[in-house]
């Protein structure tokens, strides 16, 4: 029977030190790899026949704007169904960059898993065959599910983040840190000095 | 799009039409778009188009203590809201660490396998419906009333039932809907009878669902189908055995297969798992009597940081006041950590993915719909068939709009 300690160990074996943050949350085997090699990882996975994670549970993002240099984080589940047993594996990007290879040729339900972790924080799935919104609607410029959007409206100044969260330590909301004006895409902002 | 579209070789060049199959069609079921490439009846090319619906549940719930997104769980398949409602409990419960009694898992269990013929009956009887035989839709009907009955006895609600609490049940169950359920139990099963004497071996219906929106085992688990509509393709995959939840493991029951994946598979599925789900629900209700009297009769676990205490303790014990207090301002403790769950929902595995900052709300939550995995497929299946049988191809897949868009 696969357990988490082989599955760990064959990784190991098989990309050394690339891989990292072992880690067992609740009894899941979680790591976590350079996003250049995100399709050698799963491709090993797939075709290994120990190994055997064939069936992609489920993929979406986690957005950790304080990890400068790394702040969007893909989540892979994946699951060996012979064996039962499911892994968690994750790459981080770059927000600037957020560019992954796309899993849709070994998984053909990535295609509209990716197109939601797109549609909701802009992971630039390359390869993807249709790498377009699929919730949203089209003309949004901006991804919603970044925390840069928190959920109210953050020219509130009548309730404190302190009493209803995470201490007021979110940008916005309650915070005074944010205006309204942040939550336009970086691209369409205007600048205010060149208006008349 | 007709510009894209190969014609088959050595034929003379046709006119093809553009439909739209919705987006407010009876027959796509819900809120969903198909635009469809047609040739005649025959169905050239399709593509899907959701988003109708959507409502940033999870962006909701970045904004919510634990307990208050159970009535976000509601709207997804809100044909078997209460396996929603159970699933996000049982992944707050593995979050937070609260050990589940076992009469609260047989209570479940009753719930659950409630909620699980309730989605069938409604998907099975619409498949009827949508190949022409509306008669088996209202035999089964008011059995679905009967069990949304139960659900009113338990909770209070009907269709969106927030049912439950992280540890247990708000109420315990009470004699009348023990009453209703002995009653569902003992008149059911003529029904259900009744209902596959009018399909399974109908003439009519054969010829419309067998060999209609096929999919294969490999083509299935490469799109990451579960449930019913995987089983139906052969594969024996079912979260209530593999992984066991709310005490699974105590009970006996088999899970259907089938062979080739189309409608007709389907549908037998899950008329078999009606049966399956009736066992089940017989055998947690004999386990439940046997707690009768004893000191174990209880419907929520010993867990007052998380679970809110009684109205009239809150108005006569400090210590009930202090909780009610703590667990309402989300002063609560929550643990640092991220889990995915998953259960069986009526349509497939149902998982949370929860990511847990120790603040009193997720830091991030998702939510995986398999109706959202099923629904990318469905061009493929209804691809060269006839504009008919895309039709029945969607109500044998049980596609639910709030389960897609969440």
């Amino acid at each position: 029977m696969l357990t988490n300690e082989t599955v760990k160990q064959r990784l190991v074996e098989k990309f050394g030190e690339q891989l990292k943050d072992w880690q067992e949350p609740y009894g899941m085997l979680t790591f976590a790899a350079p996003k250049e090699m995100n399709l050698k990882v799963l491709q090993f996975l797939f075709d290994d026949e120990e190994l055997y994670f064939k069936f992609l549970a489920d993929l979406q993002a986690v957005h950790y704007p304080e990890r400068i240099g790394e702040e969007l984080a893909v989540v892979y589940h994946i699951h060996n169904l012979r064996d039962n047993l499911r892994i968690r594996f994750k790459v981080y990007t770059d927000i600037k960059t957020p560019d992954v290879f796309s899993a849709t040729a070994l998984f053909a339900g990535a295609n509209w898993m990716e197109r939601e972790t797109y549609d909701f924080f802009g992971v630039n799935f390359v390869g993807h065959p249709n790498l377009i919104r699929v919730l949203n609607v089209d003309e949004m410029d901006y991804f919603p599910m970044r925390k840069e959007f928190p959920l109210e409206d953050q020219t509130r100044i009548d309730k404190d983040d302190e009493m209803f969260g995470r201490g007021g330590t979110m940008m916005g909301f309650g915070t005074g840190m944010g205006t309204h004006h942040d939550s336009i895409a970086e691209d369409n902002k205007v600048d205010k000095s060149k208006e008349i | 799009m007709s510009e894209h579209i190969l014609l088959p070789e050595g034929s003379i060049e046709k006119q093809t039409t553009t439909l739209n199959m919705g987006p407010t069609h009876p027959a796509t079921h819900g809120v969903f778009q198909n635009i469809l490439e047609l040739d005649g009846e025959r169905i050239l090319e399709a593509t899907s188009t959701v988003g109708y619906i959507h409502r940033a549940f999870e962006k909701l719930a970045e904004r919510r203590p634990l307990y208050q997104i159970t009535p976000l769980t509601d709207r997804l398949n809100y044909c078997s809201s209460p396996i929603n409602n159970m699933g996000w409990h049982i992944t707050c419960e593995r979050l937070l660490g609260v050990t589940i009694p076992k009469r609260v898992d047989y209570l479940r269990i009753i719930i659950m396998e409630l909620a699980r013929i309730s989605d069938h009956l409604i998907c099975n009887s619409i498949v009827g419906v949508d190949s022409g035989a509306y008669s088996g839709f209202l035999y089964l009907m008011q059995y679905r009333e009967l069990i949304y009955e139960i659900y009113e006895e338990v909770c209070g609600s009907r269709l969106t039932t927030n049912i439950g609490r992280i540890g247990g049940f708000e109420r315990n169950f009470t004699n009348t809907a023990f009453e209703k359920l002995e009653k569902f139990l003992k008149e059911y099963p003529a029904v259900l009878k009744e209902f596959e004497k009018l399909f399974v071996r109908n003439r009519i219906f054969m010829e419309r669902t067998i060999g209609c929106g096929p999919i294969n085992a490999e083509r299935a688990l490469s799109y990451g189908f579960t449930g019913p509509n995987l089983r139906a393709a052969g594969v024996d995959y079912d979260v209530r055995v593999h992984t066991p939840y709310s005490s699974y493991e105590d009970f006996e029951f088999t899970v259907p297969v089938g062979t080739t994946g189309d409608c007709y598979d389907r549908f037998l599925v899950r008329e078999d798992e009606m049966w399956q789900s009736l066992s089940i629900i017989e055998q947690a209700y004999k386990k439940v009597q046997e707690f009768k009297g004893t000191e174990a009769e209880v419907f929520h676990a010993d867990a007052p940081a998380y679970y809110l205490p009684e109205k009239k303790d809150v108005y006569t014990k400090m210590e009930a006041l202090i909780y009610h207090f703590k667990i309402v301002m989300g002063e609560t403790d929550i643990p640092v950590g991220e889990v995915y769950s998953a259960v069986e929902g009526a349509n497939g595995e149902l998982g949370y993915y929860l990511i847990s900052d120790g603040g009193r709300t997720p830091y991030r939550l998702h939510f995986r719909r398999p109706c959202f995995i099923y629904y990318q497929a469905y061009p493929e299946l209804v691809k060269n068939g006839m504009l008919s049988d895309a039709v029945i191809t969607m109500s044998s897949l049980n596609l639910i709009a709030g389960e897609l868009d969440a």
